[in-house]
């Protein structure tokens, strides 16, 4: 019996977005990423193509906060106390790129000198040859001058710039703009809002091939299901013609390791460092299924899962 | 793909007679359109236009239920490629296959019974236990009956070849267990076993084209329910065959796929598989390990999946302590019984590190603008729940902290409960920095 394989038509595609520069091109990156490109549902190549196989970068933080997750710490040892070492240990376990987190310089946290995060910015690029996401600390007020000489730092490395909201945009679209950057636009679970945010960074004039969207990755058992449904919901629009949601998507997977189940103390739900890893992966796979480009990990054992569920959910790839 | 009135109508007898209470034959198509009204009103239709009707009114995914009469499992009846378009029906089952070799066979049967969590209010369980057979027929047999005693669940036998099933298979009848698994080699024996003990059977074949024609050929034996699994050796094929699986059926009726699927999750990364097919339309998962930091996990993200989009999962409403044991000082928050806006503010305050306490109040699962537009978070409901609880005894200075977005309620909130009302951030974002600034 020979049945036919049902195809959808999609009439759209994602674009493609380079994060990071090499030599030539300006930058002094070893490798770049390039991320998005399908012309259909994630992995469904027998409708459409594949696009480029989504991207694992890591999480390092200029400063570790003090709730961060004791499991990660014992993955990554000693290094984990100074960023750049913890940078090239993330290299060095495959991480494709990295996600610089600047978390120092909240003035109601650390309170750590722009300056000071800066030189760890410069050290990072220095020590590594991977692409770089840069994050400020999440404090608009400091990130607006933060970002400014991030930008001035990172000139010609096509660094993707963590996060543009709804309500704080302009300050990180200039630094976008100035020295050619990409940027993140955020939203919090909402089809519209993520497509408002990338309205008015295209209307503040950042071409539309250098914005990512981040649509709020919530973790399993808190949320996750509405992300998993907007990310769906966007990528179905996407697909049929809605330009404005036809960028990549990120998803930051940090999350998970703050769930309440993650962190109850005790086996009964068994082995807490495992559960935790567990989650981060289900997470991650969740984000991968629902069409997510861009993963950004916080622990080396769900990086080598994710690698492998890339490499097998990827056509052709895996056996 | 349920036929429209027009459709519907071609097939009645078109005498307006009306003896099936409406008036006309259009409007008793209209109505049977709409599943307001049955087929069986109509006494004149003729067994073509009958036959007509009820193919088509079949669902695209057959129910199949299996396990013992009033403990049994059902799956399938799926009408959905994405959940946001309505909801996914039938939890993925999870199952953990037992060799009846296995030395420790007891242990693992009695472990599935007490594999039981309940988490925000729902039971997550291991919802059935496979016995695998390693050749021989008695030892199977008495396995399996071993296993059916002391596990007390839906059971699955899994035997490749028909003459080591039927002993197995005859004795557990009455435990009505879902047979594995008729191949392009097996299948006349099995499916006459299957059909025979009327029992449902999993149709086994690697390529797509092949599990169709097998699927009809066991059909054709008699084989009422049918249970589909193409046995994907990496995710990639997985997720692309899962999803040729439900599109075939649900948008194209193909009636050869119209079933439920089985994954197992050994070939690749267990916890990954296994997430996968909760995702992706596998109606059982199976699992040859069950280490509770991969299968809760799963089970979460099979509650997160299932959720009915349309009625968000609810808290419990009550007062919950959060970041450590409170005391009759701690702040006393207000929130609504949404999970996602639970889980938001509770995190919020974690990130403060101060004790709180959070009075989780029933809106029906609305967050808290929806619920106060809507009228289900109000100052009545509020204080006469705060009174119900007892909460001046816990809270003896009698203060609340409500969202910042709800202000307007302050001052009717004040009036109804006696309690002084403090209006805190609009998000709670800010909930870290007003805390601080509350217990100075």
């Amino acid at each position: 019996m020979v049945f036919e394989i049902p195809k959808e038509k999609w009439s759209g595609s994602i674009r493609e977005v380079t994060i990071g520069a090499t030599k030539e091109e300006g930058g002094t990156r070893t490798s770049k990423v390039i991320i998005g490109g399908s012309s259909a549902l994630p992995y469904l190549n027998f409708e459409g193509s594949p696009g480029r196989k989504p991207a694992l970068f890591m999480d390092v933080l200029d400063s570790l906060p003090a709730d961060f997750p004791e499991a990660v710490k014992e993955e990554f040892g000693d290094a984990i106390n100074d960023p750049v070492s913890w940078a090239k240990k993330c290299v060095e376990f495959g991480a494709e790129g990295l996600c610089l987190k600047l978390v120092s310089t909240n003035p109601e946290g650390d309170g750590g000198s722009n300056e000071d995060a800066v030189n760890t910015l410069k050290a990072v690029l220095e020590a590594v040859g991977v692409p770089l996401i840069v994050y400020g600390s999440g404090h608009n007020e400091n990130d607006t001058k933060l970002m400014e000489m991030v930008s001035e730092a990172g000139k010609g490395e096509r660094l993707l710039l963590g996060a543009a909201e709804e309500d704080w945009y302009k300050s990180i679209a200039v630094a976008s703009m100035a020295n050619g950057h990409c940027v993140i636009g955020f939203s919090n679970i909402d089809i519209n809002l993520a497509k408002q945010i990338v309205i008015l960074l295209k209307d503040f004039g950042i071409d539309l091939g250098n914005i990512v969207m981040d649509p709020l990755q919530a973790a399993l058992g808190v949320g996750l299901e509405y992300s998993y449904s907007i990310i769906e919901r966007i990528r179905l629009a996407a697909l049929m013609g809605d330009n404005l949601l036809q960028a990549p998507i990120i998803c930051d997977l940090s999350l998970a390791w703050a769930a309440p189940d993650v962190n109850e103390v005790g086996d009964r739900l068994g082995e807490p460092t495992k559960r935790g890893i567990e989650w981060e992966a289900d997470t991650g796979m969740a984000a991968l299924v629902a069409g997510a480009e861009l993963l950004v990990v916080h622990s080396p054992s769900v990086l080598q899962r994710m690698k492998q569920a890339v490499d097998e959910l990827y056509p052709g790839g895996g056996e | 793909m349920a036929l429209n009135a027009m459709q519907i109508f071609m097939q009645l007898p078109k005498t307006n007679c009306g003896k099936c209470g409406f008036p006309t034959c259009l409007a008793f198509a209209m109505q049977l359109a709409n599943q307001k009204t049955s087929l069986d009103s109509c006494p004149d239709i003729s067994d073509a236009g009958r036959g007509a009707l009820e193919g088509a009114a079949a669902p695209p995914i057959k129910k199949v239920k299996f396990g013992p009469v009033g403990a049994e499992v059902e799956m399938g009846d799926e009408t959905e490629m994405f959940r946001h378009d309505k909801k996914f029906f039938h939890p993925t089952l999870l199952c953990q296959i037992i060799a009846d070799d296995d030395g420790d066979l007891e242990g693992k049967a009695a472990g599935v019974k007490s594999y039981e969590f309940d988490r925000i209010g729902q039971v997550m369980k291991l919802d059935m236990v496979a016995v695998r057979a390693s050749g021989d027929a008695g030892k199977f047999k008495e396995a399996a009956e071993k296993v059916n005693s002391l596990a007390g669940k839906p059971m699955i036998l899994m035997a490749d070849d028909a003459g080591t099933m039927e002993g197995a298979a005859r004795a557990l009848v009455s435990a009505r267990p879902l047979l594995y698994r008729a191949t392009q080699d097996n299948w006349e024996a099995m499916a006459g076993l299957a059909a025979e003990l009327k029992l449902p059977l999993v149709v086994y074949c690697e390529d797509l084209n092949g599990l169709a024609e097998l699927s009809e050929k066991v059909k054709g034996k008699g084989v009422e329910d049918i249970v589909l699994d193409f046995g994907p050796k990496q995710l990639g094929d997985a997720l692309r065959n899962l999803t040729i699986l439900r599109r075939s059926a649900i948008k194209k009726k193909f009636r050869p796929f119209g079933f439920p699927v089985l994954l197992e999750s050994s070939a690749s990364d267990p916890g990954m598989m296994g997430a996968l097919g909760v995702m992706k339309y596998a109606s059982i998962v199976t699992f040859d390990e069950v280490p509770v930091s991969t299968i809760y996990p799963i089970m979460t993200l099979r509650q997160n999946i299932y959720t009915d989009p349309q009625k968000p999962l609810q808290m419990e409403a009550k007062v919950y302590d959060i970041s450590g044991p409170t005391n009759e000082n701690s702040p006393l928050m207000l929130t609504t019984n949404f999970s996602l806006t639970y889980f938001i503010v509770r995190g919020d305050i974690e990130k403060s590190k101060i004790p709180s306490k959070l009075l989780v109040v029933d809106t029906e699962g609305l967050s808290v603008m929806t619920a106060f537009a809507a009228e289900k978070l109000t100052a009545e409901g509020v204080a006469e729940f705060i009174k119900k609880l007892g909460l001046e005894e816990s809270v003896p200075q009698k203060s609340i902290i409500i969202p910042g977005q709800v202000a307007r309620m302050s001052g009717s909130l004040e009036e109804e409960s006696g309690w002084k009302v403090i209006v805190g951030p609009r998000d709670s974002s800010g909930l870290p920095k007003f805390l601080k600034a509350q217990t100075g």
